[in-house]
């Protein structure tokens, strides 16, 4: 059964993005993203090591998986238009995760901003998938704009508190003309396996798995959460009701 | 102008005339060294001639516990010895707290080093007449805010299923130990068995150390490449000269890869792992903390003169050694929240360093599969100054005798070309 991802005509088999950051070290990282099945990473691009002295992560995934350099640590959008051109420069991809920072106690996207930065890399050239805040109306303006894919959060970066807004997140599904990958919040399997029940088209984490006490064995998790939850959502759950219903049928018992 | 960055003035130049003839040392230069190092060998002995290439506490360990045991010994460093990761580091010897998931196969080698260390401090201070600020209040892992708290109480519980003797203290129990402390501060974890040594002193000690067991440094030597001879090592080349030995020693840190010589696949999967740091004065009549400190975002480590260290970023940046603005700003705010005492103090140094960061931050320790003669003691990252003891043991007596210890039998190269295999 044949369900890709398509993100500006390329086709995935994962629906997980994972992050690059804050692992325990390289081989506990390289052993996650074998469990994760995921074929897209996104990596820091100023905080990357793009030497190329041999064993620098970029060194050690290189062939293996699809580059998604992101803007994180960005705050203006001179600094993050520069950096994606860094990134295109220094990675030959045009992609580009857009991350531009408006705030550091919550580390919310500064939206105006966004746009601005989205429509000016977009223009150039660029396949734009940037990281916003879980708002239909924001997300359905970077679509306008050309963006490839909109990357609302369910939580604040970092936080684990899984999605915030269900509601809100399952709105932009449904109204949005490019894909949804939800970005920032999760925190456990089944925060992943909501995104995809609520419509999302991929999901985006890093630490949630990196700093879990065992991250080989969760992002075993999270290939498997976002696995069911797409297959739940692609088979379709029951309306909720108010009263029980027996599953077994209550006729024709032995004895009646 | 700052004392610590006049580097020339740190080196124990004077403890080297003691024995001059043992010590070749030329600073690089244009045109590249001037004296020839080949020395005649003046022991006769069935031990190996050994070479090792790099002179941080590392080498320096290794090389002197072989000149001990009666081997000729040759130190290669491309620079004047212990100016790298040696020079930087801060010098705890921190097992317990620093033990996090996903690296448990470390936590034996690193306690085992622990453990070492008073009786290696002792050793070395009889060796070398030099003290190396062996100190043991115990380190204290403070908590700021509701989130660290939460954060603390997760890896607490983790060190704790490991064995670790880890205390748990309140706000109020924390301040008791370390006054100084933000008020704040929501809780602690006290490790009494983590303590500190000075490693500039440690490095200066194993200088002499080497030295007066008869050992030869070669600073400003870069060793090119290894010279090998149908899988066997037969020595180094420097500068075009082949310098001959029976065994050579691979310690050059996060250099270790800058080898020439080896296939790649046998190369060290180790990389330099960039740290800023900094240094404040305290007054040592009335220093600030006496605990090694770790608060969110920064560590405290205060010497028992009143220096007190200030580290430090973690950055994948190759080899930019630059300070960074951001970098600074972030110790010194992390150090501040901590203990905001600390604003009144002068800034004695700053400076970057390399760890030796291996793939899974553990040691490469041992033989090379396919390469007689070579033994690898590289990738101690975080760790180098903790596992200087133990490293020193068992290679040395790997040298020696061609046994792998047990204590380092899972830290071979040959972990990773397993990997390589399996993944092919």
């Amino acid at each position: 059964m044949s369900d890709l991802l398509t993100i500006a005509g390329k086709s995935f088999a994962s629906r997980l993005f994972l992050g690059s950051a804050g692992y325990p070290n390289q081989q506990v990282f390289l052993d996650a993203l074998a469990a994760s099945g995921a074929e897209i990473l996104t990596v820091s691009i100023r905080r990357a090591d793009l030497t190329g002295h041999g064993e620098g992560l970029l060194d050690l995934v290189a062939g293996k998986v699809w580059l998604l350099p992101n803007t994180a640590g960005c705050a203006t959008v001179k600094d993050a238009v520069l950096t994606a051109q860094l990134a295109r420069e220094a990675l030959d991809t045009d992609w580009v995760k857009l991350e531009l920072i408006g705030d550091r106690e919550t580390l919310y996207p500064d939206v105006e901003q966004l746009l601005r930065a989205a429509d000016q890399l977009v223009r150039d050239g660029f396949t734009v998938l940037p990281y916003c805040t879980d708002d239909p109306v924001v997300c359905q303006r970077l679509a306008d704009v050309g963006c490839a894919a909109v990357m609302p959060l369910g939580s604040p970066i970092g936080t684990g508190l899984g999605i915030l807004n269900p509601y809100n997140i399952e709105t932009i599904c449904a109204r949005s003309p490019v894909p949804v990958v939800l970005d920032a919040g999760i925190g456990t399997a089944s925060d992943a396996a909501l995104a995809m029940e609520l419509g999302c088209d991929a999901v985006l984490l890093n630490t949630a798995v990196s700093r879990s006490t065992d991250p080989v064995r969760m992002a075993a998790a999270m290939k498997a959460g976002v696995e069911g939850g797409r297959l739940a959502r692609l088979a379709g759950r029951i309306p909720k009701r108010t009263r029980a219903e027996a599953s077994s049928p209550e006729l024709g018992l032995i004895g009646t | 102008m700052n004392p610590g960055i006049i580097r020339g003035a740190v080196r124990p130049c004077g403890r080297l005339r003691s024995h001059p003839s043992n010590l070749i040392r030329v600073m690089p230069a244009k045109g590249g060294p001037k004296i020839s190092a080949t020395s005649t060998p003046t022991r006769a002995s069935s031990r190996p001639h050994v070479i090792v290439i790099g002179g941080g506490v590392i080498g320096l360990s290794i090389g002197w516990r072989l000149a001990a045991s009666g081997c000729r010994v040759d130190l290669y460093d491309k620079g004047p010895v212990g100016m790298g990761a040696s020079h930087a580091a801060a010098g705890m010897l921190a097992a317990g707290v620093e033990a996090e998931p996903g690296e448990q196969p470390l936590l034996p080698l690193c306690r085992e080093s622990q453990a070492l260390w008073p009786g290696f401090a002792a050793e070395l201070k009889a060796a070398s007449g030099r003290p190396v600020g062996l100190r043991r209040e115990g380190t204290l892992v403070v908590a700021l805010t509701r989130d660290d708290v939460a954060l603390l109480r997760t890896n607490y519980e983790f060190q704790r299923k490991l064995g670790l003797d880890l205390h748990w203290l309140n706000g109020a129990e924390a301040k008791e130990r370390e006054p100084h402390l933000n008020p704040r501060a929501a809780a602690a974890v006290f490790s009494p068995a983590d303590g500190q040594v000075d490693n500039r002193a440690v490095t200066a000690a194993l200088v002499d150390a080497f030295v007066a067991s008869g050992g030869t440094i070669h600073e400003g030597f870069a060793v090119d490449a290894l010279e090998l001879d149908g899988g066997r090592v037969r020595g180094v080349v420097v500068n075009g000269e082949v310098r001959r030995a029976d065994m050579v020693v691979l310690a050059a840190g996060a250099w270790s890869r800058r080898i020439g010589g080896l296939p790649p696949e046998l190369l060290p999967p180790v990389r330099p792992v960039k740290g800023q740091m900094l240094s404040l004065r305290m007054d040592p009549a009335a220093p600030l903390a006496s605990h090694v400190i770790w608060a969110p975002k920064c560590y405290l480590v205060p010497r028992a003169d009143g220096t007190l260290i200030v580290g430090a970023t973690t950055e994948e940046k190759g080899w930019n050694a630059d300070l960074t603005a951001g970098g600074v700003l972030a110790l010194l705010e992390a150090a501040w929240r901590a203990i905001p005492g600390i604003e009144e103090l002068p800034i004695a140094e700053m400076w970057t360093g390399f760890r030796p960061g291996s793939r899974d931050d553990a040691p490469v320790l041992g033989p090379v599969p396919g390469v007689d003669g070579l033994v690898l003691a590289t990738g101690h990252h975080r760790n180098g100054i903790l596992l200087t003891p133990v490293t020193a043991d068992c290679v040395a007596d790997f040298v020696l005798t061609g046994r792998i210890d047990p204590r380092i039998a899972g830290f071979g190269l040959d972990r990773f070309l397993k990997g390589r295999e399996a993944a092919a």
